[in-house]
């Protein structure tokens, strides 16, 4: 079976090269933190599910710089890249991979449940799913208080199988709540593809049965996905109410570590390789001018020492005491919100 | 002051009021809490008096309000979310146990969740097997959330602004059988109201007595029916289903030495159950007969009224499982 894909990304990137370059270090960033997961996985230093994002960072990575920092993220249980571009230190990701108390959820989430107060970072949520309906109340919150926040909403095109993606969505639009539906569609709910799962497959005719403004991106050019969650946010934090926008991605390895990829033909993850959302940029900005060969060699470095710091600092980072293991259950009386 | 007649709907709603007075943040949604006013007329009146805005009708879609309600919560409100009736909030489990039960822990106590759930009920209406559940066990089993059980005019007024300032989500049972109770709401009601312990409801010596919701009734009526047979049955009011108050049952126990603990869940699995296996784990040399539960049957809730009371637990039930463990069924 030979799989036919679209051709690479291409066309001049519209941005100045500082901010050009952003977009390609997180995604460097992103794809050198989850390539050290791996390994660690692969010695046992990391443990549970680890879904990895390795060839989706350009959807992560154009919608996290379409936000700001009042702006809440809820995500999913593939997450590690949205926390990361989100403002969670590679550190504190890589301590809770780990398993330790300077994680990010002090050891008590891992890999799924990602978790950060400081940012809004509302989540990890490893329920398919299980993320839009908090997303709608963020929103709710959000209009009730007249706050301009936009609650940014990450999901899989598996979770529209869901009732809760039917229920939250007609809610958002309904009540015209401040939300943006970012639909990752990576073509495959664990195994089972899209057009094996969904009467219909055009995800943006679902959005615009509530009504709702839909988009649709190519979500392994940054570009693409930059424009497209610029656009939608923008139209949302005008108080249009919610925008559904759809990222066609491609995830390169497998769901997760017990994978064994049965469902899916080693040429289409080939073919799918030739519109990686790295190299294609990359040769983009050098056609343009922006990038040269040491410049990237550059920044790459920079991420791998970022990853071999955070790593370090996980590997050295102390355990949650046993003690302190019901901690947390409730909350104490003196620090209620 | 003296005493005001009312009915645990009024002292709902009036609660609901108070408590949509005292904080800006506070407001109602669900099915029909608005323009219909309430299945249970407890909203009655509430969405002309704070609009539509802070009493807000739903879809019915139990699932994405509930978690709505959490995002809210988590978003700065203190919302009260009202799911019709417990039958209709399996369908946003998930939310509840995955997301607000779970959150405050799995994200190392850095996001708590200021929600409450108010559900009816419980049941005794002939609704069948659909509509008449009680499974307020299944909630008092997960950690991160606490389970209250008014079964007073006083509680029914004075619960929900406590519920509403505990940092955690709060789920309330309101049995439906007592929404028409009318009783003296006492002049010394506290709004702050302990939503902690348990309440010895009746004084007694022989035996004590374990109820709570729609069942406290019920074992008040049985204890005095055995009274006049000479028996003395302390009643206690559990009011809270998690965590279990245990110190105040136990103390009650180690007084009457006997234990029979009513539940309108059904036995396997109950938390009866839970209680007894309490008792014999902390108290059981202090028993001097083996303890009992009144439990439903374990059939689906039917219809017809002669079959629906054979399911439920009754006070000649409750008076003979008293008088066996008190040694006195000869």
């Amino acid at each position: 079976m030979t799989a036919t894909v679209a051709p690479p990304p291409s066309g001049p990137v519209p941005y100045e090269q500082e901010f050009a370059l952003r977009l390609l270090a997180d995604m460097v960033r992103i794809r050198r933190m989850e390539e050290a997961c791996a390994q660690r996985y692969g010695e046992g230093r990391i443990r549970g599910f680890l879904h990895l994002y390795i060839g989706e960072e350009a959807v992560a990575t154009g919608a996290m710089h379409a936000l700001g920092a009042q702006d809440n993220v809820v995500a999913t249980y593939r997450e590690h890249g949205h926390a990361l571009l989100r403002g969670v230190s590679m550190a504190a990701i890589m301590a809770e991979m780990f398993g330790r108390r300077e994680g990010c959820s002090r050891g008590r989430g891992g890999s799924m449940h990602l978790f950060d107060a400081a940012t809004r970072f509302f989540g990890g949520n490893a329920i398919v799913g299980g993320g839009l309906p908090l997303a709608v109340g963020l929103a709710l919150a959000a209009k009730m208080q007249g706050e301009g926040r936009v609650t940014a909403c990450f999901f899989g095109e598996g979770a529209v199988a869901e009732g809760a993606f039917h229920e939250s969505m007609n809610l958002a639009a309904l009540w015209g709540l401040p939300v943006a539906f970012l639909c990752e569609n990576n073509l495959y709910a664990m195994g089972t593809a899209l057009a094996r799962s969904e009467s219909r497959t055009d995800l943006c005719a679902k959005a615009e049965v509530f009504g709702m403004p839909a988009l649709r991106a190519d979500g392994m050019d940054v570009v693409a996905v930059h424009e497209a969650a610029r656009q939608a946010v923008a139209q949302v934090r005008e108080g249009g109410g919610p925008v559904f926008v759809e990222f066609q991605t491609y995830r390169f390895r497998a769901h997760s570590m017990f994978d064994p990829e049965l469902y899916r033909d080693r040429a289409e993850v080939e073919a799918w390789k030739t519109r990686g959302p790295i190299h294609t940029y990359s040769a983009r900005l050098k056609a343009q001018g922006l990038l040269d060969e040491e410049r990237f060699l550059a920044l790459d470095r920079a991420a791998e020492e970022e990853v071999a710091e955070a790593t370090a600092f996980a590997e050295s980072a102390a355990l949650e005491p046993v003690e302190d293991l019901l901690r947390d259950v409730c909350t104490p009386p003196e620090a209620g919100p | 002051m003296s005493p005001t007649r009312m009915s645990y709907r009024e002292a709902l709603r009036a609660a609901l009021r108070e408590a949509m007075q005292r904080d800006p943040r506070v407001f109602l949604m669900g099915e029909d809490v608005g323009r219909y006013g309430g299945t249970y007329a407890v909203s009655k009146g509430l969405l002309e008096e704070f609009g539509a805005e802070r009493i807000r009708d739903t879809p019915l879609s139990e699932l994405a309000f509930v978690g709505a309600g959490i995002g809210a919560a988590l978003g700065g409100m203190r919302p009260i979310v009202e799911v019709m009736t417990v039958n209709f909030s399996l369908l946003a489990l998930d939310q509840i146990v995955n997301t607000a039960a779970a959150l405050r822990h799995m994200s190392g106590g850095q996001f708590s969740v200021p929600l409450v759930i108010r559900m009816a009920t419980g049941a005794g209406r002939q609704l069948a097997a659909q509509h008449s559940h009680s499974l307020e066990n299944w909630y008092a089993h997960i950690p991160g959330i606490r389970v209250l059980a008014p079964a007073t005019i006083e509680d029914a007024r004075a619960m929900l602004w406590p519920a509403l300032r505990d940092p955690d989500p709060v789920v309330i049972f309101e049995h439906a059988q007592l929404y028409n109770l009318e009783e003296d709401l006492p002049a010394h009601w506290e709004s702050n109201a302990d939503i902690s312990h348990a309440r010895v409801r009746r004084n007694g010596t022989d035996l004590s007595l374990l109820a709570w919701g729609g069942c406290l009734g019920k074992a008040l009526e049985a204890a005095a029916l055995l009274e006049g047979e000479g028996i003395s049955a302390e009643v206690i009011d559990l009011r809270v289903l998690r965590p279990l108050d245990m110190d105040t049952v136990l103390a009650s126990v180690r007084r009457t030495h006997r234990a029979v603990v009513v539940d309108e869940g059904w036995r396997s699995g109950s938390l009866a159950g839970e209680l007894l296996a309490r008792i014999a784990e902390e108290s059981f040399y202090d028993l001097d007969a083996a303890p009992a539960r009144v439990c439903s049957q374990e059939v689906p809730i039917p219809y017809a009224k002669h079959l629906e009371d054979a399911a439920l637990p009754q006070v000649p039930m409750i008076a003979a499982a008293a008088r066996r463990v008190a040694g006195r069924d000869a």
